[in-house]
């Protein structure tokens, strides 16, 4: 049984209230870090952990804390980024939705830790309900002396707004979020200067993810070195993995990083197997912008060892055999599943959010979303599909932010996996245009993997 | 000042002050190194970093961290470590990567050079005939606009704008109106205006000069000619609102167009009011400060021939 940090009380009714969350234990991070701890104290206490950003990028919390500069007389912000907005990722807002005490408390402490006296929660706008929950909740903490001035007693101070995005993917990139933050249109801005030198109204800032901010309290709470005791490698902690697409058990699980993605997808304590007996054809694991990999490559590794839930071992064999853990999005598709159609509706989705500041992403999206139209639609002629990868090349690492990377992977590596379906599509437009081309449509299948259950 | 960073670029050295962009230490080495630079713009604060022309690869990110940059990056954001070693047009990554942008570039932007008025000084056509690049492989529809005037004397014709922003930061930072921006988002942005489709104050004739194809354009030059056939000639005038030295351009002996000095980058020295530009067309409003110069390579100098010296067996009695 996986050891839960995040979602532990998640059953426990009415724990999304303070008194509830409080009974629970809530909130004794603050105590202990406002009352025993100094800033420096539970930044260490973060960097023992191993935790690693959580909204995608993996990069090492504590580190980029410790970045953050602090000059004389020059407030500081933390804002935690709740734009979640990726397809196939769901996995904040259901911690926002359902244990809203655990994200407020972690923002206290991580807002104590760098010395930020505002901070702010910055959700999608479409988000209503999580939206007001937070402010509920915000109110709450207020009330019960856990925001505000003089918190404690301890003598510091912390405000934390709630304030709701444009909507648009974009907004998630902590850049562009900062401008819409701002109020201004949300374009990404051009690193370096980083937000920890120049940030929200060009003060030092650090923008976490949701799901880093609430793994800080157990942190704080039992020990930076018991966290890095759970999962495996550099790939310490839990993770919340929203699974999604043809599964028995499409939801939010917490897992140990290191469990073996086999026993995620076909145990019944996760994914609880292929839905409608039906076999594996293909995995994004971290969200729509990360690779997909056919399901011999998501299983095994090169050397035959079982894939893990973890950043080394999802990227392991590069994006020649590998992928990325993100933001743990987890879409699993069955035999009947197109690949073709599936990478045209990522596609789509990068097209309608470029924020189209600079070329290759404001061009090469639209280019790439019409071309898998028309190869989907019976239309595509061959030279479309090395059209489709150099298109990709070219926007790939050229852009100011990574959404030209984003929506270039996902194409790159559909046909890098499943040419021959992009081929089978361009041939066979008709019979494509009938149904998906399963796994009966290989000249040559992939190895069928069989259940483990 | 703080002491001088070396950086290397395409194999040439050269000593800048710190905080200088790896596109300014090559512009001021000089020559074929330069990358090409559509949204950048010396005079414009914070432009830079759109149009992904200028992307070069650091091999080495300075003397004390000698690790390569993982990107390419765009040249004209990214200032100078000691011991940096850039490479330009001595990188096939960097010559295919923008090779990549132009064929993006040309997605919307139709070379019609033949009927444009900024045909000679473009930089888009410039580009496109250095990268051999003459169309996209892009099949699809392109979008189309209709002419708008914006104010009384600028016409924006939305199909051949590449969305590099300068006039948007132009109308930000030199007038006090700003009335313009981009609307829409990804491959539906364009450049809009929000009231009554003007641009009216005395600075707003400068977003035609900083805009680098033809989609901002002069109505009182458009269609009079091509700038090839014209002879540019340095003048000022005593000005209350500029700095009133500009650039008159001759079709004969009638000025035909007037715009700000412009540096060997395209780009504009100081920005001229509006009265300069469009209000002052007769040689006795100006000052003549003798022939603009124009570098030979430029389509601009092709009809302008120096009085070649006789060969001494031609008796000029005969002539």
């Amino acid at each position: 049984m996986t050891q839960k940090i995040l979602l532990k009380d998640i059953n426990v009714p009415g724990i999304n209230t303070f008194d509830v969350y409080r009974k629970q234990g809530g909130y004794a991070a603050v105590e202990k870090a406002l009352k025993t701890m100094s800033p420096d104290d539970v930044v260490e206490e973060v960097k023992k952990s191993g935790l690693r950003g959580r909204g995608g990028a993996g990069f090492p919390t504590g580190m980029k804390w410790s970045f953050l500069a602090k000059p004389e007389g020059v407030p500081r912000y933390l804002v935690c980024n709740a734009d979640e907005s990726e397809p196939g990722t769901f996995k904040d807002r259901y911690l926002m939705t359902h244990t809203p005490h655990t994200l407020i408390e972690g923002m206290i402490v991580s807002s104590y830790a760098l010395g930020a006296n505002t901070s702010y929660i910055y959700v999608r706008g479409e988000m209503m309900p999580q939206i007001r929950i937070l402010e509920k909740a915000i109110a709450e903490a207020k009330n019960a002396g856990f925001l505000g001035k003089n918190i404690l007693g301890s003598g510091y101070d912390l405000e934390v707004y709630v304030q709701p995005g444009g909507g648009a993917y974009i907004c998630g990139e902590e850049t562009a979020l900062l401008e819409s933050l701002e109020g201004k249109r949300g374009n990404p801005r051009i690193k370096p200067p980083f937000p920890a030198i120049a940030g929200l109204y060009g003060c030092p800032t650090v923008v976490n993810n949701v799901e880093s901010i609430a793994a800080v309290s157990w942190i704080v709470v039992n020990g930076g070195d018991e966290y890095a005791k759970i999962g495996i490698g550099r790939s310490t902690g839990t993770k919340l993995i929203s699974a999604s697409g043809n599964i028995n058990k499409p939801g939010v699980y917490e897992i140990e990083l290191g469990l073996p993605v086999e026993e995620f997808i076909y145990s019944d304590e996760y994914c609880g197997g292929i839905a409608n007996g039906k076999r594996l054809k293909a995995v994004v694991a971290g969200g729509s912008s990360v690779p997909i990999l056919p399901a011999n490559l998501i299983l095994k590794l090169a050397n035959g060892q079982p894939r893990l839930m973890s950043y080394e071992s999802l990227s392991e064999g590069g994006f020649a055999t590998g992928t990325m853990l993100g933001s743990g999005g987890f879409i699993v598709m069955d035999e009947d599943s197109c690949i073709v159609r599936n990478t045209w509706n990522f596609s789509r989705f990068y097209h309608h959010e470029s924020c189209g500041q600079c070329s290759p992403c404001r061009e090469g999206t639209g280019w790439m979303e019409k071309v898998l139209h028309r190869i989907e639609y019976g239309h595509g002629k061959m030279s479309d599909i090395d059209l489709l990868v150099d298109v990709a090349k070219k926007i790939e690492g050229n852009t100011i932010c990574p959404l030209g990377d984003a929506a270039a992977w996902p194409v790159a590596s559909a046909i890098r996996h499943f040419r021959d379906e992009f081929e089978w599509h361009v041939k066979e437009p008709n019979a494509a245009m009938e149904g998906n081309y399963g796994l009966a449509n290989y000249a040559d299948p992939i190895p069928v993997v069989e259940t483990a259950n | 000042m703080s002491e001088k960073v070396k950086v290397t670029i395409d194999n040439i050295e050269i000593e800048v002050d710190p905080g200088t962009t790896i596109l300014n230490a090559a512009r001021m080495i000089g020559g074929d190194i330069v990358p090409p630079a559509m949204c950048y713009y010396s005079k414009l604060k914070g432009s830079g970093g759109k149009c992904r022309t200028c992307l070069v690869k650091v091999s080495q990110g300075s003397a004390k961290d000698p690790r390569p940059m993982p990107k390419l990056v765009a040249s004209c954001r990214t200032t100078v470590m000691d011991g940096m070693i850039v490479q330009n047009i001595t990188s096939p990554e960097v010559i295919e990567a923008r090779k990549g942008v132009v064929e993006f570039l040309l997605i919307n932007h139709p070379l019609d050079c033949p009927v444009c008025d900024q045909a000679g000084e473009c930089h888009l056509q410039d580009l496109s005939f250095e990268h051999g690049k003459d169309q996209s492989r892009y099949e699809f529809k392109r979008r189309t606009f209709e002419m708008i005037d914006i104010g009384d004397n600028i016409k924006l014709h939305m199909n051949r704008c590449i969305l590099c922003y300068r006039c948007v930061y132009t109308a930000d930072q030199i007038t006090n109106q700003r009335v313009h921006g981009v609307l829409g988002r990804g491959d539906a942005s364009e450049i809009g205006t929000y009231i009554s489709k003007a641009i009216d104050n005395d600075f707003s004739g400068n977003v035609i000069d900083v805009c680098p194809v033809g989609a901002l354009t002069d109505k009182t030059f458009r269609f009079k000619n091509r700038v090839w056939f014209t002879k540019p000639v340095d003048a000022h005038r005593d000005c209350d609102k500029c700095c009133g030295k500009v650039t008159l351009w001759y079709k004969g002996e009638d000025v035909i167009r007037v715009t700000g000095r412009k540096d060997q980058y395209g780009e504009v020295d100081e920005f001229i009011c509006n009265t300069c530009r469009f209000d002052k067309k007769k040689t006795n409003d100006w000052t003549i400060d003798g022939p603009t110069k124009v570098s030979r390579h430029s389509v601009i100098s092709a009809n302008h021939y120096e009085e070649k010296e006789l060969l001494p067996v031609i008796d000029r009695k005969i002539l």
